[in-house]
C-alpha cells in the first residue's frame, strides 16, 4: 500500500528542488510492536554531475564523500514504537560529547510528533554490514542521518495513525498527533504506547512517506539541553572504565621510552607478580601488560617492572631533525619569484606535533575466549576495529562482539581502536578478561598526535589585485586506516576529477580546502613523504588539515592587506567568494566592533573558514602586554598571551539544536586557541616529552577569554544539516594568529608559538609512569 | 589485609585494602563509586575531584591508611544529600549545570562541579564573593572546551547556594 493519498498533512513537502513534491519510501518490519525502517543511503540522491569549477569542496567535499561512501550498503536503520509509549533507536555513530544523541532524538521527535524525553537513542553495536556507515567523523554524522531518520519516524507515524483510526472508528485525514497521542475531532484519544501492538506488521511492507517540511518544526532549531546532561552531572554517565564486566580487573601496559618502541624481554615477572593485588603479567606487542584488583596497584606494578626494550620508530630523532626532512620535501610553487612588476608576498609557517587525546584516556574491556571475544569501548569506527580485533586474535570477525560505549571525548583520538585491539591482545595473552587502561601518561608519548607540518604560501599581487595564492602543505604521514581510507578505495573510480590518482591523505586534504576568497589562480596542495610512513603514531585530530592551512593562509592574507595598503576586514569582505562567507565575516565585524581603539600591545584579529557545508568567521581580541604574558599562576602553569573576547558567526546550514552548535562552536575556539597559542608536543631523541596536562598544555580557564566567547548562527537557506563539530577550530586559531601578530607587531611563524622554550622538567621515561601523590591532603580547600 | 573506615557521602564503609592504596582506587575499583574519574592520577587534571569533610581533595593523591574513621568522604553522587535533596533532587550547583547545558562528554564535569561547590564555600569563608581571578584559577582541565559555560554555571551556582 501507499499511504500518500491519505496524508493528513497535504502540505509536507520534500526538499529536493526541481524534483517537484516527492515522497520517500520505508518499511514496516514484521514484528510485534511497531518497528519502520528507512534506508541510510537515503540522504543524497543520485550524484550530481561535478562542474569544473576551482576547487573541488564547493560541490564535493569530505562529507559527500562519506555520505557516498554509505550509499551502496543500502541497509536499514530502525526505529521501535514500545508498548510504553517510547521510541527507542540504536544509532550506528558514537556520541563522545558533540551532541548528536540529542539531536537524532529532536529529529526522531520532529518527526514522530512526540516528546524529546520518549525518545531513547542507544548506541549501536559494530553492525559489519553497514560497512561505511559506521563512522563517525569529519563532522558527518547529522549531514548523513537526517533524510533516513525522519523516513523511518515518519513511516511510524503514519501506521501508528492507520491503527487509530481504525480503534477510534474514523479515518487518518481527522486525526491529528501531538506529544505522542492520536486524537480525533471529538476529542477521542489513544496513546502511541496503546498504539504499538496493533499498529505492527506480520509483513514486511514498504510505505511512502512525505516529510515535514522546514517551516513546520517544532522541535529542530530550537535550543534543547542535552539528553544525557543529568546523568552527567550527577556521575551516573558510564563510560567504558565505569562498566561492570565480570572479572574485567583494572590492566594497565608498562611502555617503552621511545615512541614506537616494543619489549623485548621481562626481567624480573616473577618478583612483581608478587606484588599486592597483581593477578598477571604478560607482554604484548605494545609494552608489559599488568592485572591487578585496582588502577593504583597496576602502576605500582609497572613502576616496579624491569623490562629491556627495543629502539622506537624514530629513534634519535627531534623536532628539529624531523622539521629539516619536512622542509627538504617542500613542494614548489607555480609562480616564479618576484615577478616583473608584480607584488608577492612568500611566508613559510611550521606547525609541531599535538596530541589528539581527550580527558578520558584510552580504555577498553575485552574478554577473549577460545572461540569468541567481545569488547566494550568507545569507537567511531566499530567496524574496522572488529576486523582489527578479529586479526589479532586469531577469530574471524562475526566472532567477536563489539560494543560501542559513550567517550569521554575523542577529537580523532577514537577513530582508532588502538585501545580495543590492545585490550584484545591482552586478554588473549592472559586468558582473563581485562578492564585496560591508559594511563595519561602514555597518551602523548605513545598515543596518536597531530602531525608536524610545514605550509609554505606565495601569493602574487598587481595593482591591487590578486593573481595567484599558492598553498604548498607539507606533513608527515596522516593515518586515514580508520575507515576513511577504505572509503576512498572504494569509490576511486566514483571522485569528481581532480581527485583520481591521489592518496588518501591527498585526497582528504583536497576535500576539506576551500579558500572561500577570490584570489585568481588558487592552488592548495599537500605532500606526505613516504619517508614518514609509519614512523609517527598519528590521525586526523579534530578539524585535521585545516587549523594548520588556515592559520598559514589567514596570516599570508593580512600581510597581503597591508601590501595592498588595505584594512584586513575590508580586504578579506573584498575578495570574499559567495554571499554566505560575507555573511558571517560581516556579522562579527558588527557584533565584534571591528577597528576600535585598543591599547598599544592589544589587537584584533580576524578569520574565515569554509568547510563541512557551512563558513565561519572568527573574531578575536588579544592581549600581549607584559603585565599579561608574565602573569604568574604557580607551577605548571603556562600563561602567556591572553584572548581576551571571542565572536563567532557561523552558517551551519540547517540547524538541529543551536544550543548544542553554540557547545561545539565554544569548544572548538578552545581547541583553535590552544593550538595557535600553547599546546603541543616536543620530540627529543625519539622520545616525547609532555606526560600529562601540566606540561601538554591544553587551554586551561587562566587562558579563557575573560569576556566569553560569543556565538552567532546565522539563518541558513539551506535545507540539510552541515557538519558543525570541527567548524570552528581553524578559524578560531587562525584568528588568534592573526591577532598575536598584529598586537606584537611580528610575525610568529612557528606554532604553537610558545614551542621553542620546554617549560617544565619532563616525567621519567624508566619506569613509564610517575608515581602516584600521597599528599592530596595538603592541598584540599 | 588492613580494614580501612571512613564515612562515605553519609554511611561508615569499610574495605580490605592495603594502606597505601589511593582512596580515587578503593571508591572506583573496590566500592564501585565512579563518578570521580581518573584523568591523570597525578593531581593535575582534578577530574577526580570529590570533598572530604566539606573540602575539596583529590582522591588519586591520598592513601586509604591516611583517612580518618571520622572523615566525610563525598563523591558527585552524595554531593544533593549535603543540602538536604530527596529523592532525584540535586544541588544548586548541579541544576545551575543543567540549566546552562555545560557538559559535552561529561568526563570532566562531575570534578569540575565538586571543585566549583568547594570554590564557593571557600570564598564565602572568606567573607567575599568569587570573582574573575577565582575562576581564572579553577585548575580542573576539560578537554571539550565546555570553560565558558563553567563560568557562567558556577556564578549562578553560587548565587542559588545562599
Ligand atoms: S585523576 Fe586526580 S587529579 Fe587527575
Ligand atoms: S565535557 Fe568533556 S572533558 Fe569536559
Amino acid at each position: 500500500m501507499t499511504a500518500l493519498e491519505h496524508d493528513p498533512q497535504a502540505n509536507r513537502e520534500v526538499p529536493e528542488a526541481g524534483l517537484g513534491r516527492r515522497g520517500f519510501l520505508g518499511w514496516v518490519m514484521a514484528g510485534t510492536t511497531l518497528v519502520v525502517a528507512a534506508d541510510l543511503g537515503l540522504s543524497r540522491t543520485a550524484a550530481s554531475a561535478i562542474p569544473s569549477l576551482p576547487q573541488v569542496p564547493e560541490v564535493y567535499d569530505l562529507e559527500d564523500l562519506q555520505t557516498d561512501a554509505a550509499l551502496p550498503t543500502a541497509n536499514l536503520i530502525t526505529v521501535t514504537i514500545n508498548t510504553d509509549g517510547t521510541a527507542s533507536f540504536a544509532l550506528p555513530r558514537m556520541e563522545v560529547g558533540q551532541g548528536i544523541v540529542t539531536s537524532t532524538a529532536m529529529i526522531l521527535a520532529e518527526e514522530l510528533d512526540l516528546p524529546v524525553e520518549k525518545v531513547k537513542v542507544t548506541l549501536a553495536p559494530a553492525r559489519p554490514e553497514l560497512l561505511f556507515n559506521q563512522l563517525t567523523g569529519g563532522s558527518n554524522t547529522t549531514f548523513s542521518t537526517y533524510t533516513p531518520i525522519r523516513v523511518a519516524a515518519a513511516v511510524a507515524r503514519r501506521k501508528l495513525l492507520d491503527a487509530a483510526a481504525i480503534q477510534l472508528g474514523t479515518t487518518v485525514d481527522r486525526l491529528t498527533t501531538t506529544g505522542g497521542i492520536v486524537s480525533d475531532a471529538l476529542g477521542n484519544t489513544v496513546a502511541y504506547g496503546d498504539l504499538a501492538t496493533s499498529a505492527a506488521s506480520q509483513v514486511v511492507e514498504a510505505v511512502e512517506v512525505l516529510l515535514k517540511s522546514k517551516a513546520e518544526h517544532q522541535v529542530i532549531g530550537k535550543p534543547r539541553n542535552r539528553t544525557d546532561a543529568r546523568d552527567a552531572v550527577t556521575g551516573r554517565k558510564k563510560f567504558t572504565t565505569d562498566l561492570d564486566v565480570p572479572g574485567a580487573l583494572p590492566t594497565m601496559v608498562c611502555r617503552p621510552p621511545e615512541h614506537q618502541g616494543s619489549p623485548k624481554r621481562i626481567r624480573n615477572k616473577t618478583q612483581v607478580l608478587r606484588l599486592p593485588g597483581v593477578t598477571h603479567v604478560a607482554m604484548v606487542d605494545t609494552g608489559v601488560a599488568v592485572r591487578a584488583k585496582t588502577f593504583g596497584q597496576c602502576i605500582d606494578a609497572v613502576r616496579a617492572l624491569e623490562v629491556d626494550w627495543n629502539r622506537g620508530t624514530v629513534s634519535g630523532e627531534s623536532d628539529q631533525t624531523i622539521l629539516a626532512k619536512l622542509k627538504a620535501q617542500e613542494l614548489p610553487m607555480v609562480v616564479p619569484q618576484v615577478p616583473v612588476l608584480a607584488q608577492q608576498v612568500d611566508t613559510r609557517f611550521e606547525f609541531m606535533f599535538r596530541s589528539s587525546a581527550a580527558l578520558e584516556p584510552y580504555a577498553a574491556i575485552a574478554d577473549v575466549r577460545k572461540d569468541r571475544a567481545e569488547v566494550w569501548a568507545g569507537l567511531k569506527a566499530p567496524i574496522v576495529a572488529q576486523g582489527n580485533i578479529a586479526a589479532a586474535t586469531g577469530l574471524r570477525p562475526d566472532q567477536v562482539k563489539v560494543n560501542v560505549v559513550t567517550g569521554g571525548g575523542s577529537f580523532g583520538h577514537k577513530l582508532f581502536g588502538d585501545h580495543a585491539i590492545e585490550a584484545a591482545k591482552v586478554s588473549k595473552a592472559m586468558g582473563v578478561p581485562v578492564k585496560l587502561m591508559w594511563h595519561r601518561v602514555d597518551e602523548p608519548r605513545q598515543g596518536r598526535l597531530h602531525p608536524m607540518a610545514t605550509s609554505r604560501v606565495r601569493a602574487t599581487m598587481l595593482a591591487g589585485q590578486v593573481l595567484s595564492f599558492e598553498q604548498r602543505h607539507t606533513s608527515v604521514t596522516t593515518d586515514f586506516s580508520h575507515g576513511l581510507g577504505e572509503m576512498i578505495t572504494s569509490l576511486a573510480d566514483e571522485l569528481p576529477t581532480g581527485l583520481g590518482g591521489l592518496g588518501f591523505a591527498e585526497t582528504i586534504f583536497t576535500l576539506t580546502q576551500e579558500l572561500p576568497y577570490n584570489f585568481g589562480v588558487v592552488t592548495q596542495l599537500l605532500n606526505e613523504p613516504l619517508e614518514f610512513e609509519d614512523k609517527f603514531s598519528t590521525g586526523s585530530m579534530r578539524n585535521i588539515y585545516s587549523p594548520d592551512t588556515c592559520v598559514a593562509a589567514e596570516l599570508t592574507i593580512d600581510l597581503m592587506a597591508k601590501k595592498a595598503g588595505k584594512d584586513p576586514m575590508q580586504f578579506r569582505l573584498d575578495h570574499v567568494k559567495n554571499k554566505r562567507v560575507r555573511a558571517v565575516l560581516e556579522k562579527v565585524k558588527k557584533e565584534g566592533s571591528w577597528g576600535r581603539a585598543m591599547p598599544k600591545g592589544m589587537a584584533q584579529g580576524v578569520a574565515l573558514h569554509k568547510e563541512y557545508k557551512g563558513a565561519t568567521a572568527v573574531l578575536v581580541e588579544i592581549d600581549c602586554r607584559p603585565e599579561t604574558v608574565q602573569r604568574d599562576l604557580g607551577k605548571e602553569t603556562y600563561t602567556g598571551p591572553r584572548v581576551t573576547k571571542a565572536v563567532i558567526a557561523v552558517d551551519c546550514g540547517l540547524v538541529i539544536n543551536p544550543r548544542g552548535v553554540e557547545a561545539q562552536m565554544q569548544g572548538g575556539f578552545m581547541d583553535g586557541l590552544a593550538m595557535t597559542l600553547s599546546a603541543s608536543s616536543h620530540l627529543r631523541d625519539g622520545r616525547f616529552l609532555e606526560g600529562s596536562w601540566d606540561n601538554y598544555f591544553y587551554t586551561r580557564q587562566w587562558n579563557v577569554p575573560p569576556e566569553g566567547v560569543e556565538v552567532h548562527i546565522l539563518e541558513s537557506d539551506s535545507d540539510t544539516p552541515g557538519g558543525i563539530g570541527e567548524a570552528s577550530v581553524g578559524s578560531s586559531a587562525a584568528a588568534v594568529a592573526c591577532a598575536y601578530a598584529r598586537a606584537t607587531g611580528t610575525l610568529p611563524t612557528r606554532f604553537p608559538i610558545n614551542h621553542g622554550q620546554v617549560r617544565f622538567k619532563p616525567k621519567s621515561f624508566v619506569p613509564s609512569m610517575p608515581a602516584s601523590p600521597t599528599n592530596g591532603l595538603k592541598k584540599t580547600y | 589485609m588492613p580494614k580501612q573506615t571512613f564515612i562515605l557521602n553519609g554511611k561508615p564503609v569499610t574495605v580490605d585494602v592495603k594502606d597505601d592504596v589511593r582512596v580515587l582506587w578503593v571508591l572506583r575499583d573496590l566500592l564501585g563509586v565512579t563518578g570521580p574519574k581518573y584523568g591523570c592520577g597525578i593531581n593535575v587534571c582534578k577530574a577526580c575531584t570529590s570533598h572530604i569533610n566539606g573540602k575539596a581533595f583529590n582522591p588519586c593523591s591520598v592513601k586509604v591508611g591516611d583517612l580518618k574513621r571520622t572523615d566525610k568522604v563525598t563523591t558527585i553522587e552524595g554531593l544533593p544529600a549535603t543540602v538536604g535533596a530527596k529523592g532525584d533532587d540535586l544541588h544548586p550547583m548541579q541544576e545551575a549545570w543543567l540549566e546552562l547545558d555545560v557538559a559535552q562528554c561529561g568526563y570532566c564535569q562531575p570534578g569540575q562541579i565538586m571543585a566549583a561547590v568547594a570554590l564557593v564555600k571557600k570564598v564565602r569563608r572568606e567573607g567575599r564573593d568569587i570573582t574573575e581571578a577565582d575562576l581564572d584559577r579553577i585548575r580542573n582541565v576539560c578537554r571539550c572546551g565546555t570553560y565558558v559555560r563553567i563560568r557562567e554555571a558556577i556564578e549562578k551556582g553560587a548565587r542559588a547556594m545562599r
